[in-house]
């Protein structure tokens, strides 16, 4: 398949049909030169990314205060206190949580919109209406986080928030407080959540249903599949490569996200929407314990490069699988 | 959903004439539902801005009608007092400015540093190319958390801690993780023949890169700009624990900043997110289709 998402460990391997061919020494001057402009983006790659990664794992090593305080190694001593820590374990059931509201909720509510846009708006109303609609369900996407979460964090307040001041106008006497409490803390973020990620699917599913050749469906029409099949035959396998980068994309956001449990809940309350960055960021600056931050960090690297790892290669053997069937 | 019946009755008829009948009962069909789904498709849009609306109905009422009216009340008034809290409060301007540059510094090298290794990576398919993307790949993955703290006593030694230009490096290279995956992928389907035709004229791969490539690749290269541009703007996490005080900070963290304040009342955090939005706002409506063209160019090659 010429459409299918490039392997992510080598971008320039699948479109390359010379590949196979030994390099023309002759006809191209030496690709020595071209090691020059690697250079810049090397240098500046191993100053901010692959030294401070060392850093992390030997402070991790270590139990350390921050600053001008002593490093005192401690070998894995700090790998062994997270196993037996239970924020540290709640931060990363926590994180199946943001992968639920970031990643299987807005996929399939994108499924739904795009196919739906792109069906039905589009082809019947028109495609200016389906990418305005679009814009609008993209809009939360382009959003700084922060500000985001400062306009959720007013309407979900318990005293002056939106929310709950509409609650009140309708009767509701005693309206719960949304971040404040531990049951109702975790749903809210991942509402917010899901309202920030939906778009992302949306307009990748969108333009992928672009790309389906469209008498793939006048054929399944003209054989009498409905809606639904034609969907379930069809659009679903089409859109499979794109599935897989927006699952892979947004899991890893998933693992990661900060911003929003900063401005919303700053983790609480009691810890009920601790995440990993987080917690680093707690021990990084609240705790003083940089060393036993840094070993979160460090498991929250592992974890995102082993997911990673996982989806890519069920995507390649999903592929494999394709090309076998026909 | 909404043709599922007369699929089925179309399964059920015989290939030849009925499908004419099939066709036109699809469109009718069409014709009532096409306007019921349009309705929800909207009422989610509506849904999708809310927070918008609230945050716009809101930045221009009075703390006391707000506490007397509710949230959902038209303003009756224009009261931009919250507005020039938040201006002044947050020194606005200076955020801006900070946020303005550091943005379009760190995109502009970060698009600039992609390029010349995705040159390297993708045309000039220099030995063990696959590691190297491997590399830039992983750094992509990699939590920001992992580099914070070193990058935090990196800063402090050369004296970059609570610059600008601290968020300029990092997030340059940072962008130019992603941008060094993308471009090298799309630089590795390079036609062949216009890279020989140069080599033959003696093009060195300085003009190579400058007179060959350049002018084809950049479509993609201004849509990355915005992207780094715009992810810049948003970054949070970095900017601040780098950004202590008030004359460095960018727009993001300076609304955060003021979250906990206890003075701030509704209409001044609302007017203070709205004006913390607008700059985003603008560029995104300025550059809405190369962006919507851009988020399906990163998706899949």
């Amino acid at each position: 398949m010429s459409n299918a998402a490039p392997s992510i460990i080598d971008p320039t391997a699948a479109p390359a049909p010379s590949r196979g061919r030994a390099p023309t020494p002759g006809r191209r001057p030496s690709t020595r030169v071209y090691w020059l402009y690697l250079l810049p983006g090397g240098i500046a790659l191993t100053v901010v990314i692959i030294v401070p990664f060392a850093m992390n794992l030997w402070y991790s090593l270590h139990k350390w205060k921050g600053g001008l305080a002593p490093m005192r190694w401690i070998g894995f001593d700090n790998y062994v206190d997270l196993m037996s820590d239970d924020a540290f374990w709640r931060s990363f059931q926590n994180s199946l949580w943001m992968i639920v509201a970031m990643v299987i909720v807005p996929t399939l509510i994108g499924i739904v919109l795009a196919a739906v846009l792109f069906d039905v708006v589009g082809k019947n109303i028109g495609t200016r209406t389906a990418s305005f609609l679009r814009a609008v369900y993209y809009l939360p996407q382009i959003l700084p986080i922060a500000v985001a979460g400062i306009v959720w964090n007013w309407i979900f307040n318990a005293e002056t928030g939106a929310l709950n001041e509409i609650l009140r106008s309708l009767g509701v006497t005693d309206p719960p407080n949304w971040l404040g409490v531990p049951g109702l803390a975790l749903p809210a973020v991942m509402i917010v959540l899901v309202w920030i990620q939906i778009g992302y699917p949306t307009v990748i599913f969108m333009s992928a249903l672009q790309r389906v050749d469209p008498e793939l469906y006048e054929a399944a029409e003209i054989d009498g599949a409905g809606w639904y099949r034609r969907f379930r035959a069809i659009t679903i396998p089409q859109i499979r490569p794109e599935t897989f980068v927006i699952t892979l994309t947004c899991t890893i956001a998933a693992l990661k996200v900060f911003a929003p449990i900063y401005v919303l809940t700053r983790g609480g309350p009691e810890g009920s929407t601790l995440v990993p960055s987080y917690y680093t960021f707690l021990n990084f600056f609240d705790k003083s314990k940089i060393g036993y931050g840094a070993a979160v960090a460090t498991v929250l690297t592992f974890v995102i490069i082993v997911v990673a790892v996982v989806i890519q290669s069920l995507q390649a053997r999903a592929e494999r699988r394709e090309e076998e069937g026909r | 959903m909404t043709t599922a019946t007369t699929g089925a009755t179309g399964a059920a008829a015989r290939p030849d004439t009925p499908r004419v009948v099939g066709r036109t009962r699809d469109r009718h069909h069409r014709g009532a539902w096409r306007w019921v789904i349009l309705a929800l498709c909207i009422v989610f849009a509506i849904g999708m801005i809310a927070p918008f609306l609230l945050m716009v109905m809101n930045a221009f009422k009075s703390p006391a009608s707000y506490s007397s009216g509710g949230p959902l009340q038209l303003p009756t008034e224009l009261y931009t007092e919250g507005l020039v809290k938040f201006w002044n409060a947050t020194n606005f301007p200076v955020k801006l400015w900070n946020s303005i540059w550091t943005s379009a510094l760190a995109a502009l090298f970060g698009v600039l540093l992609s390029l010349l290794t995705a040159f390297a990576i993708g045309v000039g398919r220099i030995r063990g190319r696959m590691w190297i993307v491997l590399v830039f790949l992983l750094a992509n993955m990699l939590p920001q958390e992992v580099l914070l703290y070193p990058l935090y006593t990196m800063a402090q030694q050369v004296g970059l801690n609570n610059s600008g230009w601290a968020i300029v490096i990092i997030f340059a290279v940072i962008q130019c993780a992603f941008g060094t995956y993308l471009l090298a992928s799309v630089l590795g389907t390079f036609p062949k023949a216009l890279l020989e035709a140069a080599a033959l004229d003696g093009a060195t791969t300085w003009r190579i890169l400058w007179q060959v490539v350049y002018p084809i690749v950049r479509p993609t290269l201004s849509v990355l700009l915005i992207f780094f541009f715009i992810w810049t703007w948003n970054e949070f996490f970095i900017p601040l624990v780098m950004l202590t005080t008030p004359d460095s900070q960018t727009v993001p963290i300076a609304l955060a900043s003021l979250q906990g304040d206890r003075m701030l009342d509704v209409p001044t955090l609302n007017a203070g997110a709205l004006l913390s939005l607008l700059p985003t706002l603008v560029f995104f409506l300025i550059f809405q289709r190369t962006l919507t063209r851009g988020v399906t160019a990163g998706a899949v090659k």
